[in-house]
């Protein structure tokens, strides 16, 4: 007989059931014209308030790959342009998508299983379903429609930021010449990059969305099972990006 | 009238339910009494739907509502009006919102038309002036009177209550009591009400109920109970100190 351990059976536990909120989900929303409003709310929780945090992450964060970059690849025998192109495709590959993505996880994905969480123990998600309202669809979908619309723009916003960040150190510090810095953003431009650190943003923005969703929705308790959904919902996003991160990797640059 | 025939429900091993089959009349003001842990709010929810019994039908009218299909379920839900225990209300929306809310999702009324039922169902509870306010800007028997317009906004045929008076002082029980009662004779409503307040149900009880360990143990009127020699009853209507200087001042100080 095949035998299961208790982290596996737990394991496939939640992943069904993550699967059978998903079939909830993306069923038909009953009225488009309230979906819409719930979007646009979504929109704002997910998208703008997010808006500062990802514009200073990412502005340090080129800063300082381009200073760490300078300062240890002070050899004659690497051109000094390797620092502009060091800065432009760890911004584009990995920075501006994993890293945003892993600070995302930290902020959108608590707030979303918090949010849901208390609306589980308060019962308002029993008092949409009592008045005939799919609640997964209605509050869970939106969150989702924002996320997936969102994280792709951050991440081409983090990129540009980043890179400005990049050039400002350098204006700043003078480590290398700005004209040796604008030669490396522009040298051996591969514009797949952009392709594919866009991709992994959307799946990224669908896991960690659909992930919190999860955590939260299925809330059992009090305020105490709240917090420690919200942590939940934090450490397997992130968990889940990282897989992900990894498998779209190799599917997608091999 | 709601018919409920040989309902049972078992979580995992635990027996919470044990065939019970009653029926709660048109018109009255029905009241499911017991012990906290007896398994009235199970029963409740279980007969509107939230939660799935594991055995047993419930007849909405004709119509064996745990036969229907979750489609075919929502259109029964359309005639169902719940308020719940904290009321329920969603936070991030004003009171004017909350009440609207299911005129939003089910009906094609005109934002005028909305506004002036909303107005007409909060005037019907009392509250006036609030409409702009959120549900944290207001006491817990506000609370309950906005959760009691949103329940009664869309003209239910059946009206639910989940312990309506918790968490409320004497006087507000009173007027909540008052407002359903009013409601159910107004609208002719089926109107159940789970409650463990003995006030409420001297004094809005026409038809009760009483859930005794998972199992009907009595059923009659206000009337009837003080009477009863059902002892699991009389343990519960007589629990305190005036209810039992009442019973012997009946009884002739026996």
């Amino acid at each position: 007989m095949l035998y299961i351990s208790d982290d596996m059976r737990i394991l496939l536990y939640h992943l069904g059931n993550y699967f059978i909120l998903l079939t909830k989900v993306f069923a038909r929303p009953e009225k488009s014209k309230a979906y819409y409003r719930q979007v646009i709310q979504e929109v704002n929780n997910i998208g703008l308030n997010s808006m500062g945090i990802i514009l200073i992450i990412s502005l340090f964060m080129g800063s300082v790959i381009t200073l760490q970059t300078a300062y240890n690849t002070e050899s004659p025998f690497l051109p000094k342009y390797l620092i502009g192109l060091g800065c432009r495709d760890s911004m584009i590959l990995e920075l501006s998508s994993t890293m945003l993505a892993l600070i995302m996880a930290g902020k959108v994905g608590s707030n979303i299983a918090s949010e849901l969480g208390t609306m589980r123990i308060t019962e308002q998600i029993d008092a949409l379903e009592s008045m005939g309202i799919n609640s997964a669809s209605y509050l869970i979908l939106p969150k989702i429609v924002a996320s997936l619309f969102f994280f792709p723009l951050f991440t081409m916003l983090s990129i540009i930021i980043g890179i400005l960040g990049g050039w400002l150190s350098v204006a700043i510090t003078g480590v290398i010449s700005i004209p040796d810095f604008n030669y490396g953003l522009q040298y051996g431009f591969n514009p797949f990059y952009v392709t594919y650190t866009l991709i992994k943003s959307f799946i990224f923005g669908f896991i960690i969305s659909s992930v919190s969703s999860y955590y939260g929705y299925t809330v059992e308790g009090g305020a105490l099972e709240v917090g420690r959904a919200s942590t939940k919902a934090v450490v397997y996003s992130s968990i889940n990006v990282l897989l992900f991160n990894v498998l779209l990797t190799q599917l997608l640059l091999s | 009238m709601i018919r409920v025939e040989h309902l049972t429900k078992v979580f995992e091993d635990k027996l919470v339910l044990d065939d019970i089959s009653c029926t709660f009349d048109k018109g009255k003001t029905n009241l499911i009494i017991g012990q906290s842990g007896s398994g009235k709010t199970v029963f409740l929810k279980a007969i509107v739907g939230l939660i799935t019994p594991t055995q047993g039908d419930i007849y909405y009218g004709d119509t064996n509502f745990t036969q229907l299909n979750r489609i075919q379920q929502k259109e029964i839900r359309k005639k169902i009006g719940m308020l719940f225990q904290g009321a329920a209300l969603f936070d991030s929306a004003t009171v004017e919102e909350n009440v609207m809310f299911p005129l939003h999702m089910f009906t094609s009324m005109s934002d005028k038309e909305k506004i002036e039922r909303v107005n007409f169902c909060l005037e019907r509870v009392n509250v006036t002036g609030a409409n702009d306010l959120f549900p944290s800007e207001i006491s817990g028997g506000m609370k309950k009177r906005v959760g009691l317009a949103r329940a009664i906004v869309l003209n239910p045929e059946y009206l639910f209550c989940d312990e309506p008076n918790s968490g409320l002082d004497p006087q507000t029980s009173i007027l909540i009591d008052e407002l359903i009662k009013d409601i159910t004779d107004e609208f002719q409503t089926t109107t159940i009400v789970n409650t463990h307040d003995m006030n409420s149900v001297m004094g809005i009880g026409e038809k009760i109920i009483f859930i005794h360990q998972g199992k009907k143990a009595w059923e009659g009127n206000n009337k009837e109970i003080l009477s009863s020699d059902n002892e699991a009853l009389n343990k519960f209507v007589f629990a305190n100190q005036m209810a039992q200087e009442l019973r012997k001042a009946r009884s002739g100080g026996k």
